[in-house]
């Protein structure tokens, strides 16, 4: 019930009074409720639980945390260099 | 070593913002950090059962370094819906004038002496649907039925379920109505904290709670239980990334809440749902299957919508049950017992003869015990 997984935005419509839109998920497509991200738009991706979109995906936040993480391994800053704490002093 | 990241049926297809969090390189140069950073024994809980699925798919508790117990929570739906729901769900799916609608994983949960699959064997109208709008279509369309959706879940499923509910409201849908078991993450994290048997000394938050109501309410949490606690993804890369987060906030004694899940999770989450749960719903006690009662803990609906509470509709809130002795599923929900320490596990409880909730649902943690192989040694 909670393995939601990103979708893209295909189309958007309306039914019943309710902002909906078609929704592909790894290429199937599914409807869900657009009402919770009213400035989503076509192209863009968001995770989709329970028939409703939730959350449009910070697309500029992904690749920074990817880099990030790529950046710092690569720099060795996951490397012992500073001293760690002792167990006691935690 | 178990080889990592699974074969899945979409091979071949790049799929955005998954396959990046799936990369074996990224993940094992994490796995090493972890590795590094861990100077002493930690044990962290994962509260959401799609994580727990996800992380003993990959194999990730066997790759971490052997100074990080994982232990699993309570975040599973199906597993925590109460018996006493599971016995109204069941009373109300028989009767003649009801079509009853739910998410398909509850059509197996076992009540007292039965489950929905049997209710709908026997004749009884139960239709599995993903969304409540499903719910409300259905009822749209069959006027004569009294059309009953099973509202269980997390945060995750609130927003849905509010929204059916408002929806049902402005259109004047009558015929509609909904039996409510929802749950909250931050009462069921500081019950366990609470517990003189608590081993959890750091939490993965679950990802898509967090989307919705953001991390705000997990900085009390934080500060008062001096624990971190790390919102973070379903991806292996989102999970190793979430626990070397979690796990250098250890070693440094910092009780914080770190986001590691920014593409999704902000710190105020989604106003827009917040606003629709908080217009429908209102703060309840709540029973957790295997836990027992929390205060303050659960939802449930709005005088202003009572005429859409299901248990009120039907007169079934008299109805209690109390839970299989046989059954160890509390221990295990709250981390205090790892679902092969069950006497039951893989003997008289299975898959297809599940004696507990959090064998049936497949982010159950006995089901997730029981699917990737970590057992059968002892049996
Ligand atoms: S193995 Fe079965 S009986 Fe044992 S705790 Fe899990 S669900 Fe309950």
């Amino acid at each position: 019930m909670c393995l939601a997984i990103p979708g893209k935005l295909l189309e958007r419509f309306d039914e019943n009074g309710l902002s909906m839109g078609t929704i592909d998920v790894n290429g199937a497509t599914t409807r869900a409720c657009l009402e919770y991200v009213p400035e989503i738009e076509v192209g863009q991706y968001t995770i989709v639980h329970a028939g409703f979109a939730l959350k449009i995906i910070d697309e500029a936040e992904a690749s920074e945390s990817l880099k990030l993480w790529q950046e710092l391994i690569e720099s060795g800053a996951f490397d012992i260099d500073e001293e760690l704490p002792s167990p006691d002093q935690i | 070593m178990k080889s990592f990241l699974p074969r899945t049926r979409y091979e071949g297809l790049r799929m955005k913002y998954i396959d990046e969090y799936r990369d074996p390189a990224l993940a094992r140069k994490i796995l090493d950090a972890i590795g590094r950073k861990a100077t002493r024994r930690w044990t962290i809980m994962e509260i959401c059962g799609g994580q727990t699925h996800s992380i003993l798919r990959n194999g990730i508790d066997q790759l971490l370094p052997e100074q990080i117990e994982l232990v699993h929570g309570p975040g599973c739906p199906v597993c925590v819906t109460p018996l006493e729901s599971i016995e109204r769900a069941l009373v109300i799916a028989t009767r003649k004038e009801v079509i009853f609608t739910s998410f398909g994983d509850m059509l197996r949960v076992p009540g007292s002496s039965s489950d929905l699959f049997m209710v709908r064997s026997q004749g009884g109208d139960v239709r599995i649907v993903f969304s409540p709008l499903d719910a409300l279509r259905i009822a749209r369309e069959n006027p004569q039925k009294e059309v009953v959706f099973f509202a269980v879940g997390f945060e995750t499923t609130a927003p849905a379920n509010a929204m059916a509910v408002y929806q049902a409201s402005r259109e004047g849908i009558e015929n509609f109505s909904v039996l409510v078991s929802q749950v909250m993450v931050p009462p069921a994290m500081k019950a366990i904290l609470s517990s003189p048997a608590n081993r959890v000394q750091g939490f993965l938050a679950a990802g898509h709670v967090c989307a919705i109501m953001g991390y705000e309410e997990y900085e009390p949490v934080a500060r008062e239980f001096n624990v971190p606690v790390v919102p973070t993804g379903f991806e292996p890369v989102d999970l190793l990334a979430g626990i070397l987060e979690t796990v250098e906030l250890c070693e440094a004694g910092r009780a914080e809440v770190v986001n590691r899940y920014g593409r999704v999770v902000s710190r105020e989450g989604n106003l827009a749902a917040k606003q629709t749960i908080a217009k429908v719903f209102e703060v309840t006690d709540r029973q957790w299957r295997g836990i027992g009662l929390i205060p303050a803990s659960g939802l449930g609906l709005r005088e202003e919508f009572s005429r859409f509470d299901a248990c009120k509709k039907f007169d079934v809130a008299h109805i209690h049950a109390d839970e299989s002795p046989l059954c160890m599923s509390g221990s295990v929900l709250q981390g205090v017992l790892k679902p092969d320490g069950c006497a039951a596990f893989g003997r008289e409880c299975t898959p297809q003869h599940p004696l507990g909730a959090t064998m049936v649902s497949s982010e159950g943690a006995c089901a997730a015990y029981y699917n990737y192989h970590r057992t059968f040694d002892s049996l």
